[in-house]
């Protein structure tokens, strides 16, 4: 939306901003706790109440086409965008195109932890989907593994709710996440966090009985008698995002396989000219307000090479 | 005299501020990086604040769940008791967003807001 919005205000006269979701606003819709808009609206905003701010002036551009339950599965270096959108597959030419397909999160898979593959076993945003969008409490007892801030803010969200959350572990021996977040969603509800501990084992045969935990040292490996167990019937995994690229990938653009990011000489570009990547998908960010800000670079960017490549027709 | 160090929670940058106190009273308040987080200081010691952000049940709007907040910060204690009133909480009309639901929620002096437009 903000890259649409800077479009605009650039000089670009037909925008077509396509959402796979019902609605506009991506992962904020669920991102219900406050903390956004510090710096770009100089208050403190909920998720939705960020997003809200950003449809309300997209649907007052009327040169902005929004269309929701709109699936992009194909992009070419030619800048073809093919969509699903119920019934039926909409292809699209154009002349520039930004990409703000965010990210994923990294599995349990991902972490390589050892154990049984029972139910209960949840990506933290995942979870933060199903209870506040979906309503529904995926468990009642929760272990939380990475300190990352999706995991610990819905540490504070399952206690609202009435879970139990026995502990954070984290391999590392500082938070991933904000320090605010460590004193409002943990040392607000008395939740432990231990650093330098791992998942050894998750146990359970239909659903999440419990998990072995261990200390590490400096090298990550396990130390020897320090091994011991909670019991828990949810494991959420909040062990980081990875930027979504396959869309440029399958158009061609070069990308950095270690970060899945674009690699390109200037912020926001890949290495096919007229196709830019904004917000997390060009780079994993911990602020939406700095995702705002990046969205619209990559708007005046593309509004730019628009300029550019008209001049030379 | 009493000194603790807390970690301020109004911004992302998480100043570490150094609080003296006398008994229950901030008598000096240091570290903070501006005056929000004096003020963050003080209360936390004295009566610490928070925004209570959670959901309601929604019907018959396209969505289950409606994302809601306290209109002002309340006392911590406080939270449990909203809690239990917000679970019986039902909105079945269109709402915009910053409109209230439940007015003085627990005589905290804070309404319940949404913080989600449905029409």
């Amino acid at each position: 939306m903000a890259a649409a919005i800077s479009a605009h205000e650039s000089g670009v006269k037909d925008i077509l901003l396509l959402e796979r979701d019902l609605y506009l606003g991506g992962l904020l819709n669920q991102c219900i706790h406050t903390g956004f808009g510090l710096t770009y609206f100089k208050e403190t905003l909920t998720g939705p109440e960020y997003a809200s701010r950003f449809v309300e002036r997209v649907r007052a551009i009327p040169s902005i086409e929004v269309v929701t339950r709109a699936f992009a599965v194909r992009l070419t270096g030619e800048k073809t965008v093919d969509y699903l959108i119920p019934g039926h597959m909409v292809s699209v030419r154009a002349k520039a195109v930004v990409m703000a397909t965010g990210s994923r999160e990294r599995t349990r898979e991902m972490a390589h932890i050892a154990g049984t593959r029972p139910a209960g076993i949840f990506p933290a945003g995942l979870a933060q989907r199903l209870i506040n969008i979906e309503g529904y409490l995926p468990g009642k007892n929760v272990v939380i593994v990475g300190s990352g801030d999706i995991g610990l803010i819905m540490a504070r969200r399952f206690k609202l709710e009435g879970a139990e959350v026995k502990a954070v572990i984290e391999i590392q021996p500082v938070t991933r996440g904000l320090v605010r977040n460590v004193v409002q969603c943990l040392d607000d509800f008395g939740i432990p966090l231990y650093f330098r501990h791992k998942i050894a084992h998750i146990y359970g045969k239909d659903r999440v009985e419990g998990v072995d935990v261990v200390r590490v040292d400096e090298e990550m490996r396990e130390i020897e008698g320090s091994r011991f167990s909670m019991g828990c019937d949810t494991l959420l995994v909040s062990v980081g995002l990875i930027p979504e690229n396959e869309l440029i990938e399958m158009a061609g653009a070069e990308l950095d396989k270690k970060s899945n990011t674009p690699v390109s000489g200037r912020m926001n570009e890949t290495s096919l000219p007229g196709i830019f990547v904004c917000g997390n998908s060009y780079k994993v960010y911990d602020i939406v307000d700095t995702v705002s800000a990046c969205a619209e670079n990559a708007g005046r960017m593309a509004a730019g090479y628009l300029g550019k490549v008209e001049q030379q027709v | 005299m009493n000194t603790k160090t807390i970690t301020c929670i109004e911004c992302p940058v998480g100043c570490r501020i150094g609080v003296d106190m006398e008994g229950c009273r901030v008598v000096k308040v240091s570290g903070n990086k501006c005056p929000k987080g004096e003020k963050y200081a003080i209360s936390e010691i004295e009566n610490p604040m928070r925004v209570l952000t959670t959901t309601v049940a929604a019907e018959g709007l396209g969505i289950r769940r409606l994302p809601i907040r306290t209109s002002a910060p309340i006392s911590k204690a406080n939270i449990p008791e909203v809690m239990r009133v917000i679970r019986s909480v039902k909105v079945s009309r269109p709402v915009r967003v910053g409109e209230s639901i439940v007015k003085n929620v627990c005589g905290t002096g804070a309404d319940i807001v949404v913080t989600r437009s449905v029409d």
